[in-house]
């Protein structure tokens, strides 16, 4: 009788029409597991075949359980899906790390991590797996996880879609194991970012028209008259990406059932395309997104008023408005027209000031609050990011100046550039943010130990320090003897020399990402022991941490 | 809880918005002026630099995009440059052509030229299985030594560069070892006795029974190349087997393996990739590397 009485309480639309589209996937996977043409999309089918059979099993458990807890109760926060977007962001965090070191040390001591008979272990699957996984798999589950969280407590309601929110975070995970496995069996369709080939596209762009239809559904049913600007930054970060990411990957698979697909676009048009998505990419998933993080846990840590509102609303509208145009500074010197050249030059140097807004306005909130630099490492660990991201936000403007450009382009410059940017902004705002969430969601009093935060953040700001200086060294090294002639007009290095000279560099720069993914170990366990309840010694006594539902009004 | 009228902040005395989102608040700040100052002037720099370079595409009405006052195009000055750099690079290339290979060695400034232009070639084309600075690896002769298989003049050096080893090319340098074990010519014992004589030859420490089993069968099957004394023959390409030097590796293994099959290594024919000047030039470089006959 209770388990009739929670059947029925626990059919409701969400659950069914997600148990409808895993139902989908089983017979679309088992279809593709039959009749795959090449061992690669085989091999995906069975994972698409097993990954709904899981959920659908996985579902239907949870739907015949006597629990009778309301389901997705209108009147709490829904902190399930958070909770999991944190350990998903600080797992894939590690996995991208520790790939970017391995692939670091192969280009320090090739002879010596180059292993022939793996072919999966060759830098050439290695490298996409690590900027995959540190933008798509721990990027993406940091804004997943954080725009989950902040959507409902600056609408003061709980999420909406019931079950579709875990469809969401599980469906973004399939997505990157397929991308994951399909880089180390050799499927890739070249484009840099957007390697996975049309099959995992297509899955993508399911799962990410789910998070934009969760997303606008929560902020429809607010209950505040305004929206909050972190969700204006989150959108913008969901449309864009759902625009670029079908665009870039148009494609004619080359069969149904095999994972080979061809392109709609050929030649500079591709290019233009590619670096269209590419550096839009990293202004909305990486600037706007985590911009959005920015806006909502600096001013709620510091306990602050966001600085300024209509510096809020000018930068973003500039920053929207001029970031979707500069694309074309990838290509400076190609076979892309000079005037594309020009226009993605100019609309960069524009867009120096409104990456600047939302700097200004992330470091402005702490007035008031400077002496929490010094008693709180996550707020300090958040003003760096934004002080990494100021740097790096004047950086590419200067880089896309075609003179500067003819000198950094294609060197280890730009590797320095992005990793400021990654390991500094992305990481930092990221690391601050996850700190944060954990205390709130497993509703601690604190940390379990901020000398730890304290260890994490030095040793992680070493290691970009190390990272991104002697990448600029090596940069402009490469850059300058690429273009040394000597006496008689001949080039005076040739391209091996130049390599040679990078060595010390290279190894700098390993132990630079050493250091930062070590940094990530130290706060994995602080995290895992500030949800545990541990909490310090000295602190035992007055410790209350009951972990409670929060009514969401 | 959320419309408030707007409030003055007591730190800042800054009013807020009125707006309210969990807890967080809104200043009413007004943009920095500074910041005003510089993304005005960065659009101003742009619309500027719009005018004076090539920078929208065509509009109705238009013959391509527009070309700007100063009329800039990467195109033409590359071409330009290429144009530029090929007049000099044929200017010197003539000088090089013009003497003979032995006066270049002599006339100081040719040869520096010469070395400059071969450096520069090598290092972006040869090093990469020769290595830098000609110090070779295992399968790709060292240059930087005085063993030449095909002959280390000048001119045998040029040749080898034009034309190439086994490359395919009309006048390649082409020679094939038999393959005495995969073939059938010769029994594994046979071949053992021969890998212990060539251990020998070379100053090896080998079994003498062997050495002596093996004699007749390398004077019937090897010396016709290698020669009665095994000190090769250059116009063959067939390599001394009395030095220290060896290409595929002087061990018991290596050698066995050799003799079994060829190992037939091919070097590319350059001309195809080279104007006459650039292979001179290299050949004058291989030559200064250490052992230039």
């Amino acid at each position: 009788m209770a388990a009739e009485t929670s059947r029925t309480a626990r059919l409701d639309p969400s659950s069914a029409t997600v148990g409808m589209v895993l139902l989908l996937v089983i017979v679309l996977g088992f279809a593709g597991a039959a009749s795959a043409t090449d061992a690669g999309f085989a091999a995906h089918s069975w994972m698409f075949l097993i990954a709904g059979v899981v959920g659908f099993a996985a579902l239907l458990g949870w739907h015949e359980s006597g629990d009778k807890t309301p389901t997705f109760d209108k009147a709490y926060y829904e902190e399930g899906v958070v909770k999991a977007g944190i350990v998903a962001t600080m797992f894939w965090g590690v996995a991208g790390f520790l790939v970017g070191l391995v692939i670091a040390l192969q280009l320090t001591w090739p002879n010596f991590f180059y292993f022939p008979d793996f072919p999966w272990t060759n830098f050439g699957r290695l490298r996409p797996l690590h900027t995959s996984a540190v933008i798509f798999a721990f990027g993406g589950n940091a804004l997943i996880a954080t725009s989950f969280y902040v959507v409902q407590r600056t609408c003061r309601t709980r999420l909406a879609g019931g079950m579709w929110p875990w469809f969401v975070f599980w469906g973004y995970q399939l997505f990157i194991a397929v991308a994951a496995t399909g880089y180390l069996m050799g499927i890739t369709q070249g484009k840099e970012y957007a390697e996975p080939e049309w099959y995992a596209d297509l899955w993508l762009t399911v799962v990410w028209v789910a998070y934009l239809g969760v997303f606008l559904a929560t902020i429809l049913r607010r209950k505040e008259p305004h929206i909050y600007v972190a969700n204006w930054f989150y959108l913008a970060f969901i449309v864009t990406i759902a625009m670029l990411h079908i665009v870039n990957n148009i494609s004619l698979p080359a069969s149904a059932v095999g994972a080979k697909s061809y392109s709609l676009f050929s030649g500079v048009q591709s290019a233009l395309i590619q670096w269209w998505y590419g550096h839009n990419a990293v202004g909305f998933f990486l600037t706007a997104g985590f911009l959005a993080m920015m806006y909502y846990f600096i001013p709620k840590r510091v306990e602050r008023p966001v600085w300024s509102y209509r510096l809020s609303i000018v930068h973003f509208w500039s920053l929207i408005f001029i970031y979707i145009w500069a694309g074309p500074h990838h290509l400076h010197y190609t076979a892309l027209p000079q005037w594309a050249q020009t226009l993605g030059m100019t609309f960069s140097l524009m867009l120096w000031m409104p990456s600047w807004g939302g700097m200004i306005n992330g470091l402005m909130t702490l007035s008031g609050a400077w002496d929490k630099l010094r008693t709180d490492p996550v707020v300090r660990m958040l003003v760096v990011s934004v002080a990494f991201y100021g740097m790096s936000t004047f950086e590419g403007p200067l880089m896309s100046v075609r003179e500067v450009n003819a000198l950094s382009h294609y060197t280890d410059w730009g590797i320095g550039h992005v990793h400021s940017g990654a390991l500094g902004w992305v990481g930092f705002v990221t690391f601050g943010s996850m700190y944060c969430l954990t205390q709130w969601v497993w509703k601690r009093p604190k940390l379990y130990s901020n000398a730890l935060v304290e260890w994490h953040f030095w040793i992680a700001t070493l290691g970009i320090v190390l990272y991104i200086c002697s990448m600029w060294v090596s940069g402009i090294m490469e850059g300058l003897m690429w273009r040394a002639y000597n006496d008689f007009g001949f080039l005076e290095y040739s391209f091996v020399e130049t390599v040679s000279a990078k060595h010390i560099s290279y190894i700098i720069r390993a132990l630079g990402g050493g250091l930062f993914l070590l940094g990530a170990l130290i706060m994995i366990y602080n995290l895992v022991r500030t949800a545990r309840g541990d909490v310090p010694v000295e602190d035992r006594n007055r410790a209350s941490a009951a972990p409670t539902l929060q009514h969401a009004e | 809880m959320t419309d408030h009228s707007p409030e003055v902040d007591p730190h800042s005395g800054v009013e807020t918005t009125g707006h309210e989102w969990d807890g967080i608040k809104e200043l009413n700040n007004p943009l920095p002026r500074w910041w005003r100052f510089i993304f005005w002037g960065s659009v101003v720099f742009s619309i500027v630099y719009w005018v004076l370079m090539p920078a929208w595409p065509a509009l109705p009405g238009m013959q391509g995009n527009t070309r700007g006052v100063w009329e800039h195009s990467d195109r033409g000055n590359v071409a330009v440059a290429v144009a530029e750099a090929r007049a000099e690079r044929s200017a010197l290339g003539s000088q090089l052509m013009a003497r003979d290979v032995g006066e270049i060695l002599k006339d100081h400034e040719l040869s520096q030229l010469a070395l400059s232009l071969g450096e520069s070639a090598f290092g972006d084309n040869c090093a990469t299985c020769h290595g830098s600075g000609g110090r070779g690896a295992k399968g790709y002769p060292r240059l930087a030594d005085d063993v030449w298989l095909w002959g280390g003049s000048l001119g045998d050096i040029e040749f080898t560069i034009r034309h190439g080893i086994r490359s395919g090319a009309e006048q390649a340098r082409t020679t094939d070892m038999p393959a005495f074990g995969r073939d059938g010519f010769l029994q594994p014992d046979q071949i053992s006795d021969l890998v212990e004589y060539v251990t020998s030859r070379s100053g090896g420490a080998a079994d003498p029974a062997a050495v002596v089993r093996a004699e007749p069968v390398f004077q019937k099957e090897c010396s016709s190349c290698h020669g009665v004394d095994a000190r090769g023959d250059r116009t063959k390409g067939a390599p001394n087997l009395t030095d220290a030097d060896w290409l595929y590796g002087g061990d018991r293994a290596s050698i066995r393996r050799t003799i079994f099959g060829p190992r037939g290594g091919v070097m590319p024919a350059w001309q195809e990739r080279f104007d006459d000047a650039t292979i001179r030039a290299l050949a004058v470089y291989v030559h200064s590397l250490g052992g230039g006959e």
